[in-house]
């Protein structure tokens, strides 16, 4: 390293990582409202100093839609901050998104060089207080795009990864639709992450400015029932893409699955978050509020189930989890939210029976306790059951969050598309090209379930790959 | 924003609709369904596809007042707008000549029967229609059914028109009067299809029922519509909405469609204290 930058970090770590005010864990648990608090533009500017400005940034290699982190953090610093936003928004429609729900720990903080040391510039929270800033001001811009290519491109479903490819795509001159399933556009980010996470007003107006871009947003349409693939092809679209997600929820086959009172995650939080039926009754979805909650499963969905369970007013919130925390795949601040709020982790245990009343509803949760043996193909130990170990659990409420897997619909309808045997897409590389001329794919449906940021950037190669099909012919 | 462009009173609690919707009418075969959304705080549930005319861009549903939402539904008059309808969802009906077929009805099942004995009827089968109400005034549909099938069966449970007692009694007629029967459609209240379920189960005369228990997407996402069909578990939304009745759970179905029987209740006084009645 250069001498300079060296004098340069040794005077930044100084001033230590600034911390984002939230609301405390015994008030937080009563309300939906968003636990962080965002950045004031005091404490930004402070944090945004301590970015060295690395020659050679490593940051952006660890950002799947390679925003330009040293210059929109110099701009923060200098207090340009609608700038700030501008810049993040060349390659990221939806930084206001980001900025909350990337596991940044994973992607550009893990790169940053102050980290090696000390602790990493809060590039999430940067990103979340310029998105914001510029929002709250209601200043957002829209950007140029190029001119009219007279190119149609159908982007089937409008979450992250549809959303992305949309905005890029629509930016070099491309006319593009988005064909929604449900009846509002985000994704995930409205129907999975929920409020208190990811408030959908947020959501709503980043999706605004995709639309003002001149993205086209068809809702209540499900591509292979109302429409085919080929169909979009007989329509005049030159181009498809699919980020349909893995909608599919799995269950365990465990006895009793099906009682009253047992959901999917991917129920419980369309009913919370989608249909907002934690305002039941003034909205009319329904939702069980149980006293107590059980939530099998170890990621980031299973944390937003417990966390909506604790908030819908459960006494008892638990984890079950039947590794040990040290293999959950739940981000480590998720984890910790949950904790403080009370949610109690079972781990090292797992359910093998779900015993019902006379009416049908879950009363109980025979559990089994594990331990780690050899480690499986994913390279995480795996759980053996203990002998004799079974125990019961009282639950009212049971919320099945062990993944999803892939929607047949698209399949089923669209001849000539390879899937997988576990029916997620086939795609030739990282462009997204499926083995159907024209149909990409990305996100969700190719990966299996993984993280909002990385089905943006496969929306992002793929609008490269669109792009290059579309000018080549 | 789809438009409400007719609204009939079918009998006490039953109303016919005909909306706008001109995509769906286009593809919507018979045994599909739709989702409806009446407004921004509304709940989404699914309706069977009655009816639809390509020409005017129109589907027909048929529903029954249950609760809030049904309720607010009826409420609506021509004119007025229901904010989203998204279809048509589920399998379509397997249509084929399969020679005799039965089409039996119950309740308001009967708009859900009766797109299916259309379509058999046009593929060439010989169809016997069994319609059946608890009392005549709640009768639907019986005109339609008459031109769609060849031989219509009217039941009552108090015997105020037609046969004196449940369809399934008039099912089992059919059968001791040697009528050689290929199969078996019947759509109605769960209690029902259960009977005609035993009924045929014994001949081994293929019965098909269509499932409604409660969805929120409807497009296989949620799993909120498990039912039990020869002991796997099965999404009525994306494997359905049609089975083979004598593999199904039908204590499951029920046991699940009064999960919400509480909240529901609460709404439906919250609905009538805010709009009388």
């Amino acid at each position: 390293m250069e001498a300079e930058e060296k004098k340069a970090k040794e005077k930044k770590v100084r001033v230590p990582r600034q911390k984002m005010p939230e609301q405390g864990p015994k008030v937080r648990t009563h309300n939906f409202e968003e636990v962080p608090f965002g950045y004031t533009e005091e404490t930004a500017m402070t944090e945004a100093k301590r970015c060295i400005q690395c020659k050679k940034p490593c940051c952006i290699e660890g950002c799947p839609v390679e925003v330009n982190i040293p210059a929109f953090v110099r701009l923060i610093a200098e207090g340009r901050f609608i700038e700030a936003a501008r810049t993040i928004k060349e390659t990221n429609s939806l930084p206001a998104v980001c900025g909350r729900v990337c596991p940044q720990e994973d992607q550009c903080e893990k790169f940053c060089v102050l980290g090696k040391k000390w602790e990493p510039v809060a590039i999430g929270r940067l990103e979340r207080f310029a998105a914001d800033y510029e929002r709250e001001k209601g200043e957002m811009s829209i950007p140029e795009w190029a001119a009219p290519r007279g190119k149609r491109v159908a982007v089937v479903g409008a979450g992250p990864s549809g959303l992305t490819i949309a905005g890029d795509l629509v930016k070099l001159g491309y006319e593009v639709t988005i064909f929604e399933a449900l009846h509002k556009a985000g994704g995930v980010l409205v129907y999975g992450i929920p409020e208190f996470r990811l408030p959908k007003r947020i959501v709503e107006a980043e999706v605004d400015y995709v639309k003002k871009m001149g993205v086209k947003i068809e809702t209540n349409a499900v591509i292979g029932r109302i429409k085919t693939v080929d169909e979009l092809f007989a329509d005049g679209f030159a181009a498809v893409y699919l980020g349909v997600g893995a909608g599919a929820p799995v269950f365990m086959n465990v006895p009793g699955e099906n009682l009253s009172g047992i959901y999917s995650a991917n129920e419980y939080l369309t009913r919370s978050n989608l249909m907002k039926a934690y305002l039941f009754p003034e909205y009319d979805t329904p939702i069980v509020r149980g006293k107590n909650c059980a939530v099998i499963g170890g990621g980031n969905v299973a944390m937003d189930s417990v966390r909506t369970a604790l908030r819908l007013g459960a006494e008892n919130a638990y984890i079950i989890y039947r590794r040990t925390e040290v293999e959950m795949p739940a981000r480590i601040e998720e984890v910790h939210h949950a904790k403080e709020e009370g949610v109690q982790f079972k781990l090292l245990t797992n359910p093998v029976e779900y015993i019902g009343d006379e009416n049908g509803w879950v009363k109980g949760m025979r559990c089994q306790r594990m331990e780690l043996g050899e480690p499986d193909e994913s390279g995480r130990r795996r759980p053996v059951p203990l002998q004799g170990s079974e125990y019961v659990i009282d639950v009212d409420t049971v919320v099945v969050a062990v993944g999803t897997m892939a929607n047949p619909i698209i399949p089923a309808t669209t001849p000539g598309l390879e899937i997988n045997r576990r029916g997620y897409l086939i795609t030739k590389d990282e462009t997204g090209k499926t083995s159907r001329e024209g149909v990409y794919a990305g996100g969700d449906i190719v990966t299996g379930s993984a993280t909002v940021i990385l089905a943006m950037g496969a929306g992002k190669k793929a609008a490269r790959a669109i792009h290059a099909y579309l000018s080549s012919g | 924003m789809n438009r409400i462009v007719e609204k009939t009173d079918l009998s006490e609690n039953v109303v016919k609709m005909v909306i706008e919707a001109a995509a769906v009418a286009e593809k919507r075969r018979a045994g599909q369904f739709i989702v409806l959304r009446i407004d921004e705080k509304g709940e989404r549930i699914p309706l069977t596809i009655v009816d639809s005319d390509k020409k005017k861009g129109t589907i027909t549903i048929i529903f029954q007042v249950v609760g809030k939402t049904t309720a607010a539904l009826a409420a609506l008059r021509a004119g007025d707008c229901i904010t989203d309808i998204q279809g048509p969802l589920g399998n379509p009906t397997e249509i084929e000549n399969f020679g005799h077929v039965l089409c039996v009805g119950g309740g308001v099942g009967v708009g859900v029967i009766y797109p299916i004995a259309v379509a058999l009827k046009e593929a060439g089968n010989r169809v016997t229609s069994i319609i059946g109400a608890r009392t005549k005034d709640l009768l639907i549909l019986e005109e339609e059914m008459k031109d769609a099938s060849h031989k219509l069966v009217v039941a009552t449970d108090d015997g105020s028109y037609g046969f004196h007692g449940f369809v399934s009694a008039v099912l089992q007629n059919l059968i001791d009067a040697k009528e050689k029967i290929d199969r078996v459609f019947a759509i109605g209240p769960v209690p029902m299809m259960r009977v005609i379920c035993n009924v045929t189960r014994p001949y081994g005369i293929k019965t098909i029922v269509s499932l409604n228990p409660i969805m929120v997407d409807a497009t296989g996402m949620c799993g909120a519509c498990r039912v039990s069909v020869g002991g796997q578990t099965k999404f009525a939304c994306v494997d359905g909405p049609e089975f083979n009745g004598h593999d199904v759970d039908f204590d499951l179905l029920m046991s699940r469609l009064r999960m919400y029987l509480c909240q529901e209740k609460e709404a439906m006084e919250r609905y009538r204290c805010e709009h009388g009645g």
